[in-house]
């Protein structure tokens, strides 16, 4: 090069270097930690395999499954369906938002109003749910005054419906943001196009604004996977500690100093998310889209 | 923190203090005086902050008020699970001065050399610690010793040393703060019967109304008291099983949970009690103070005593091995204000029980000390150190008396020799 401007790794030098020493080193000494051995009070670093195969030891029995398959099955359960109810929610809401509120003043009203689940610590909100849905809770005793039903409804509370309706308190949020920013990118004349050139409202909404929010649908949907694989909180509380999640197993493993496995256990995680993500940006160019 | 704090004002002991006042300066009067030191020694008050790494529910408020009342020493409480102490204890050791955890934590504590064997002879009540401790007695009988017995782990063959020894070294791992016998707690307004056996845990009878602990080292001597007391097996040491004995007791608690017998699993004590007092569980394992707290709230919970016995837990403090100079000198006075009976009477007025029985009697009113440790009928009505009632004249403790209950321990806390595996099947119970 004949001008002396800075070479270009200089530039790229400081992300590149907080990058790689909150995240890839991180993650390199979990990838070290999970092959090395470990007793009660001390990790071994010798180079074993053990924490993987004792992670997937009985998983060949295809009769009763092993405790990692129930556990990922789990969790997956919870990804789709807590992601299924949070992109209708969020994009409904988004589309409501950037479409039908007119004044920005009004929109930002009701953007403050959708944090409100976030304006305290997460553990309340969650227990907050207990006199709510519990056996002798709010729900049950009303119904039960209404002579709606006779007993009651144990469902409510501690069940997998309890743990998704909370994921989707806390979390549609990250839904919203993402599909909202994205609708207000579009272009209006757009809109109006379709509707001049004879399109209904939902083709409307299918072939125009649907694929122009892809980008924040893809986004969304990336937020609220990865949280609610590792998520162990919700799950214990609002499962009553009896629903499995990857999460949970990680956390008992820590705290019993069984670090090795634990650092096993979060390698195949991320790389089950890993898997997720990239299949994701397979369907959505995510670069080109911003 | 705390530590730099302590450098940067470090001040001239009071040996300096006393070379530094010479005659020629006394002659000069007054501000000779000020010259030679008198301020620095109102300075060598100098606040000393103690960070006191144990569970929320040990790390009690009047406790620390008191103490800083008397000596001028602060505590600094920090809470975290039983699961945290001893990990922190493990891997952390410079991030606490003072240790609170259970007896057998010990087990994975000691042999990182993180703990430092206690002086015997800097505690002016180590002789009088109950026997409970030293020779696993209650009232002059052996109790149960299946599990992590205090007995076992009580000394190190040195103060440096990172082995239990078999005989009193002198060098003691903990000293006790409190300890107690846990059971079941019962709501017997929703359950209508009497409760004699832990074999009413996993009794269908109480289907989807029933918790256990979910601490798997806890969790599962629970599982284990109800696994003997329905006759399935009998274990050698249910505080050390084999995995063929852990392999029984999960699949029973499997078989249990799928057929849906548990409505929650808890994991700490507000949990416990949120459970209990809303009514969404009518029995599970419990700690005394939660029921204590369910009580509180007017609503009748029982820590109900069972015919076979009790599962004991025993917590102390510990020193780690890097504390030295002001601050040891701190952690030794602290420990020997707690034995010296306020704090003591303090704990017993919620149930727990003190390591040196007799300091913590003098602090008490004859009435109380009848009620708490001798399993007499209340005089009067009996009140919680907050001053708020919590039994009427008349009742009697559950459990009965110091040594009735104590003496009825069927086996300790533990850690096992398979701990990993156990932790693994615990796994599977939960996920299954």
């Amino acid at each position: 090069m004949s001008h002396r401007a800075p070479p270009a790794w200089l530039q790229a030098a400081p992300l590149a270097l907080t990058f790689a020493f909150f995240f890839v080193i991180p993650l390199a000494l979990i990838a070290m930690v999970s092959l090395w051995d470990y007793n009660e009070y001390e990790l071994i670093p010798a180079f074993t395999l053990r924490n993987y195969q004792d992670i997937f030891s009985g998983c060949s029995n295809t009769a009763d499954w092993c405790v990692t398959l129930r556990t990922y099955a789990s969790t997956l359960k919870f990804c789709v369906i807590v992601w299924a109810v949070t992109l209708v929610l969020g994009f409904t809401i988004a589309y409501f938002l950037a479409f039908h509120v007119r004044t920005p003043a009004m929109q930002t009203v009701l953007f403050l109003l959708c944090t409100i689940p976030f304006w305290t610590s997460n553990v309340i909100r969650m227990i907050s749910w207990v006199p709510l849905l519990g056996r002798n809770g709010l729900i049950n005793q009303t119904l039960q005054s209404l002579g709606l039903i006779e007993a009651p409804i144990e469902w409510l509370l501690f069940s997998d419906f309890s743990v998704v309706l909370a994921f989707v308190h806390l979390y549609t949020m990250f839904m919203i943001v993402p599909i909202f920013n994205s609708m207000m990118r579009i272009d209006r004349s757009l809109i109006e196009a379709a509707r001049d050139s004879g399109a209904s409202g939902w083709q409307t909404l299918w072939h125009v604004v649907i694929p122009l929010s892809r980008t924040g649908i893809l986004i969304g949907s990336i937020f609220i996977i990865t949280i609610v694989m590792g998520d162990f909180v919700t799950v214990g509380v609002m499962g009553g500690q009896q629903i499995a999640s990857v999460g949970k197993v990680i956390q008992v493993q820590t705290s019993y100093l069984q670090f090795p496995i634990a650092a096993a256990n979060a390698v195949i995680l991320l790389a089950v998310v890993v898997l997720i993500i990239y299949a994701l940006t397979r369907l959505v160019d995510i670069r080109k889209e911003l | 923190m705390s530590d730099q704090d302590l450098d940067l004002h470090s001040v001239p002991s009071a040996t300096d203090t006393a070379v530094g006042i010479s005659r020629r300066s006394l002659l000069k009067g007054a501000a000779g005086i000020l010259a030679a030191g008198t301020f620095p020694a109102i300075h060598a008050q100098d606040r000393i902050v103690l960070r006191y790494l144990g569970t929320a529910v040990n790390q009690d408020k009047a406790i620390a008020d008191k103490f800083k009342a008397d000596t001028g020493i602060e505590i600094q409480y920090i809470p975290v699970t039983t699961d945290d102490v001893t990990k922190r204890a493990v891997t952390a050791p410079n991030s606490f001065d003072l240790l609170d955890t259970e007896y057998f934590s010990l087990k994975k504590i000691v042999p990182t050399g993180n703990l430092k064997g206690i002086d015997a002879r800097r505690i002016k009540h180590a002789d009088k610690i109950t026997p409970l401790f030293t020779k696993g007695e209650v009232g002059g009988k052996k109790v149960g010793d299946q599990g992590t017995a205090p007995k076992k782990v009580m000394f190190l063959e040195g103060e440096k040393s990172k082995k239990f020894a078999t005989t009193n070294t002198g060098y003691i791992t903990l000293i006790p703060t409190t300890y107690n016998a846990d059971t079941l707690g019962i709501r017997p307004d929703l359950i209508k019967r009497p409760v004699t056996s832990w074999a009413d845990l996993l009794n269908p009878e109480f289907k989807g109304r029933a918790a256990i602990l979910n601490i798997p080292s806890i969790g599962i001597m629970d599982a284990a008291m109800v696994i003997e007391a329905m006759g399935l097996y009998r274990y050698p040491d249910k505080g050390n099983m084999t995995r063929q004995e852990i392999d029984l007791t999960i699949k029973t608690l499997i078989e249990a949970k799928r057929a849906g017998q548990f409505r929650s699993l808890w994991k700490d004590f507000n949990e416990s009690v949120n459970l209990m007092a809303s009514g969404e569980v009518v029995i599970q394992s419990m700690w005394s103070p939660a029921v204590t707290k369910v009580r509180s709230q007017g609503i009748a919970c029982v820590y109900q005593p069972l015919k076979e016995g009790y599962r004991a837990w025993a917590s102390g403090f510990g020193v780690p091995s890097t504390l030295s100079g002001r601050k040891l000198d701190a952690a030794y006075e602290f420990i020997n204000w707690f034995l010296d009976g306020w704090a003591g009477a303090h704990l017993n007025r919620q149930g727990y029980y003190s390591a040196v029985l007799e300091t913590a009697k003098a602090y008490m009113e004859p009435y109380e000390w009848a009620y708490w440790m001798e399993g007499k009928p209340a005089e009067k009505d009996i009140k919680a150190p907050d001053g708020t009632i919590i039994e009427k004249a008349g009742s009697v403790r559950d459990g009965g008396s110091y040594e009735e209950r104590m003496g009825a321990i069927a086996c300790w806390n533990a850690v096992m020799d398979e701990n990993n595996y156990m932790v693994q099947k615990w796994n599977e119970f939960v996920a299954a």
